[in-house]
């Protein structure tokens, strides 16, 4: 397995942030999840929360750090010891949106601006497999990689002071889906029935990071019956196993 | 129960918070002044994660249904029961009918009253602490019946009372440690973060704290990455500010500087106008 030459950092004074080169990249994810995965099983009595992000790990300890250089050295160790991300269950989620131009209020802007058809955008934009690199932003927000580049487009100037909830849509180089209704600077292109963060749940979010998404376009009336089902608690999403 | 005859400019019930669920872009919540919150919940022989209520600037108007114990700590908003003034950090004993409220804001920001075996409201995911979108309400709201039970014990220690050490509301030094950013800055910015008198901007809320001064940098945006309540960020026009409890989990602005805990306490008792000035923690 492939060893990044990472940078421990202390961060306040109880917890160490350890980062990994500074770019998106799924090496860098898989590297990311597997210490991710071996901090959580390595049993560390004073270790109260672990969590990442793109290219990087922020490990809280629930005392004060006495002594950072013991600290970075059992995290060196426990790094050249991680074991690989393969042995963890992924799972691939399919997701359907309505790209009504009803729900996807900057289709036509984008198809403007972008010189490609509304038609291409969706067909983009459904055809890519999307990883799931963190969640973060807003309770069930994903940060998803793998949007194809003829979509990227800069955040609005002036951000919306209020974005419908299921909204999907694309900022920057990313794409995501706004889980509750939120003020928000990116270009809406759909929305999506799917409930994606759920407080009454002990697994408030069904997707992971490591996980894959898939978008698939449905009509305005297949939206509402799936609304429906899930407004009563009964929709299964579609999501098959993967490893590694 | 305790009922809310009037809700205040904004009061929530608050405990020490949600951890283990930022991995879902969860906030930590709780209260934002853990110092005196934990004081209030002492003097009833509380648990320290028991829920209380924060108060933020002007009081609420509460009535009591049962006789039991309250405790309130924090800012000084000149607390009265039945009309008549009563002491901050004591054990003050409440009966059927009668009302607690607040007058004028002496001294802090957030105040706290707890009540003997906490408030019960609603709890999701393991905290009773308001959130838009974790539990049902944000803040109490006028007419709300906030649920309590009968007190366990008699407190018989009823008339001690604590003496807080008033530099928690009347110290402007905020102890800080280098953030992981803080190297890209020039050794003028780093002088300037640390000299300047800064002022508490309008901006101010459970969220963050936005200071009014300017720091003028050319530090590019980082590669959205985790922060903590207390990360001081620095955004590209030169804003600098500071993460409090409800404060989101990632962020892509640099974190130049990051606060002690007990700073965070002392921080949330400022508002619109007060200065600050960091200092680094020994």
């Amino acid at each position: 397995m492939r060893a990044f030459k990472l940078k421990y950092k202390p961060f306040g004074e109880r917890s160490i942030l350890v980062e990994w080169p500074s770019e998106i990249d799924k090496y860098i994810l898989n590297d990311v999840l597997s210490f991710k995965n071996t901090l959580q099983k390595s049993l560390i009595e004073d270790i109260v929360e672990v969590k990442s992000a793109y290219n990087s790990i922020l490990i809280t300890y629930q005392f004060t750090i006495d002594n950072v250089y013991n600290k970075t050295s059992t995290l060196k160790r426990l790094y050249s010891a991680r074991v690989s991300k393969n042995k963890c269950v992924f799972m691939h989620w399919r997701i359907p949106v309505c790209y009504d131009v009803a729900f996807g209020i900057d289709l036509e802007a984008m198809a403007v601006k972008k010189k490609v058809p509304i038609d291409d955008i969706i067909k983009h934009h459904s055809q890519a497999i999307y990883t799931v690199y963190f969640i973060g932003f807003l309770p069930g927000f994903l940060y998803l990689g793998g949007l194809n580049e003829k979509l990227h487009i800069p955040r609005k100037v002036t951000p919306r002071l209020k974005v419908e909830k299921g909204a999907v849509a694309i900022g920057g180089n990313q794409t995501g889906v706004y889980p509750n209704v939120s003020p928000g600077g990116w270009h809406i292109i759909g929305n999506s029935p799917i409930s994606f963060f759920n407080n009454k749940k002990e697994n408030p979010c069904f997707a992971k990071a490591g996980d894959k998404i898939e978008f698939y376009a449905i009509s305005k009336e297949k939206y509402d019956n799936i609304k429906a089902l899930v407004d009563a608690g009964v929709y299964q999403l579609e999501s098959e196993v993967i490893y590694g | 129960m305790v009922k809310v005859i009037t809700s205040g400019f904004f009061s929530t019930i608050q405990d020490l918070g949600r951890i283990n669920n930022q991995e879902y872009g969860v906030p930590y919540s709780g209260v934002m002044d853990r110092y005196s919150a934990k004081l209030a919940n002492a003097l009833l022989g509380n648990d320290m994660n028991d829920a209380l209520l924060e108060i933020t600037m002007t009081g609420p108007t509460l009535q009591f249904n049962l006789d039991t114990y309250i405790s309130i700590t924090g800012a000084d908003i000149s607390p009265m029961l039945n009309n008549n003034s009563i002491k901050q950090n004591h054990v003050t004993k409440v009966s059927i009918g009668d009302i607690v409220s607040f007058g004028k804001l002496k001294s802090g920001f957030r105040a706290y009253l707890a009540i003997s075996g906490g408030f019960k409201t609603e709890k999701t995911m393991h905290s009773r602490s308001m959130y838009n979108g974790i539990t049902n309400e944000f803040k109490i709201n006028n007419g709300d019946a906030l649920p309590i039970e009968n007190p366990s014990m008699v407190i018989a220690e009823i008339n001690a009372t604590i003496k807080v050490n008033t530099k928690h509301f009347t110290s402007k030094i905020i102890e800080v440690y280098k953030g992981p950013e803080f190297e890209l800055l020039t050794e003028k910015q780093q002088e300037q973060l640390l000299s300047t008198e800064f002022s508490i901007s309008k901006d101010n809320s459970r969220m963050a704290y936005q200071l009014a001064e300017i720091l003028e940098n050319d530090l590019k945006p980082i590669i959205t990455s985790l922060v903590l309540p207390g990360a001081v960020q620095l955004t590209p026009s030169g804003n600098l500010i500071v993460l409090m409890r409800d404060c989101q989990t990632t962020g892509g602005y640099p974190r130049v500087l990051q606060l002690r805990e007990a700073s965070i306490d002392v921080l949330s008792q400022k508002f619109t106008g007060d200065k600050i000035h960091f200092e680094w923690t020994e």
